[in-house]
């Protein structure tokens, strides 16, 4: 790519950042240019962002009507899903899935909760309630 | 305490970019291609059976730590890579290594870094950067793919090198022990040249090299008959795979190319690096068209034309096969 076809998109999935792109140069030589975004990017990584968002809205809704507990809607709100959330608190899926019942997670152990706490980087009293949230823009 | 003399440097890529920060540091200066090609980090590997969010890994360069492990091993650098069983123990390790005024690489999730695009926070754990510098309770970061220096808060830094998961980096730190102050090139040049041509022609196994790129446009050529949205969210996921920050499959096709027309002067101009580099440029901007080409499909209302967009992929595959046949026919003048 030519230095002056490196995409100026001004991208808002950059927010102001620059990325280093490497691209040749009047005399031929390749060189870094900084680029402030490209649409064909910016398409793909919102198409991901709404994929995430349209889980996190549906899993509100569910907990709203009493179908699931907090938890279930604080995993997509965090851009997790039931494999990130396994992953990264060590805990078999099947067991986080019984604590997306409501009548299970409200017995559930201070311990344990913890732990999903500190995988999630909220607090335990955080995670026990569904934030009032609009669900336009996550 | 901030390490002195420091120069932060803009690059394609966490992991080249802070080896060739941290070794400029210490005295060998080496761009951030050069690195890279020394490295051998370019490669494909697709590989549906590991998912990342729901979908398959596709890698447009080498596993994470291996451009640490291969210029440790290339240019005869001693890294001291250390891993941390508590937080504390991270914390306290960083905090004794900045007071000693060193530059300090380490590995962090993407999604707990606060200075990331919000819109960029996504699950990933294999990101690298420096921290240079302490002030209280924040870290001075030179991280190699933002433009200027970062500043990030002790517990955001620890709560993205400890998380847990898929490439949990365990709370990483690297920093070398020696590092040589003259390097005679050509010879890792040679070598690394011939090592990449060749696993990219030949491997072994269908899901990797040229074999894994022909491999993913047969996989393309299958989503017909899938639902439709998963097929969207695939096409998707490819180009985020090829040019999101840090994996950039383009981009380092662009970097090895750059790495290769600096080790084409090295050798007084040779002409087959400098033409390689070239053809490599070209298979860049195809990898480009074919993210254009799925971010309009996405885009549009219409059938997707799979065939259309795998044949390109098949075309790209044939175009940098060229690069890495060319490649073989180098020789090292003295």
């Amino acid at each position: 790519m030519d230095i002056n076809s490196v995409p100026q998109d001004d991208s808002s999935t950059y927010a102001n950042n620059k990325k280093a792109i490497y691209a040749r140069d009047e005399d031929g030589s390749v060189k870094v240019v900084g680029s402030s975004g490209w649409s064909v990017e910016e398409t793909v990584t919102k198409q991901a962002l709404r994929d995430l968002e349209e889980r996190a809205a549906l899993a509100y809704a569910e907990v709203k009507r009493g179908l699931k507990s907090p938890l279930y809607h604080h995993m997509y709100s965090i851009r997790m899903d039931l494999q990130v959330l396994a992953d990264s608190t060590g805990f078999f899926k099947w067991t986080i899935s019984k604590d997306f019942k409501p009548e299970v997670f409200a017995k559930i152990s201070e311990k344990r909760l913890a732990v999903y706490a500190e995988a999630m980087g909220k607090t335990s009293e955080e995670l026990k309630v569904l934030e009032e949230k609009n669900h336009e823009r996550d | 305490m901030n390490a002195t003399n420091f120069e932060h440097k803009h690059s394609a890529h966490c992991e080249s970019g802070v080896m060739s920060s941290m070794l400029r540091h210490h005295g060998l200066n080496l761009s951030e291609p050069m690195v890279f090609g020394l490295a051998s980090a370019l490669t494909f590997a697709y590989l549906p059976f590991i998912k990342m969010g729901g979908m398959p890994l596709v890698a447009y360069r080498s596993m994470p730590k291996s451009i640490i492990k291969n210029i440790q091993k290339n240019l005869n650098v001693t890294m001291k890579l250390e891993t941390f069983s508590s937080k504390e123990k991270g914390e306290a390790r960083l905090d004794e290594l900045l007071s000693q005024g060193k530059i300090v690489g380490a590995q962090s999730s993407v999604y707990w870094l606060p200075y990331f695009p919000e819109e960029m926070r996504f699950h990933f754990n294999a990101h690298n950067l420096l921290v240079i510098g302490q002030d209280g309770d924040n870290y001075k970061i030179s991280d190699p793919v933002f433009e200027f220096t970062q500043v990030c808060d002790k517990a955001s830094l620890s709560k993205a090198r400890f998380v847990k998961g898929v490439m949990a980096p365990k709370g990483l730190l690297y920093y070398p022990t020696f590092v040589p102050t003259e390097v005679d090139l050509k010879p890792i040049v040679v070598t690394s040249v011939k090592k990449v041509a060749k696993s990219m022609l030949n491997t072994p196994v269908p899901i990797a090299g040229l074999k894994g790129i022909k491999y993913l446009a047969k996989s393309i050529r299958k989503l017909g008959s899938k639902d439709k949205r998963y097929a969207k969210l695939f096409l998707g996921h490819i180009v985020r795979m090829q040019e999101e920050i840090g994996t950039g499959g383009a981009g380092f096709r662009y970097l090895y190319a750059s790495f290769l027309q600096e080790s084409s002067l090295l050798f007084d101009g040779d002409e087959i690096l400098g033409e390689a580099s070239r053809m490599l440029l070209k298979v860049g901007d195809e990898f480009r068209e074919f993210a254009l080409m799925i971010a309009k499909a996405i885009k549009s209302k219409n059938e997707i034309d799979f065939e259309a967009i795998a044949k390109k992929l098949d075309s790209i595959a044939d175009e940098e096969k060229e690069v890495y046949v060319k490649l073989l026919e180098f020789r090292a003048k003295n």
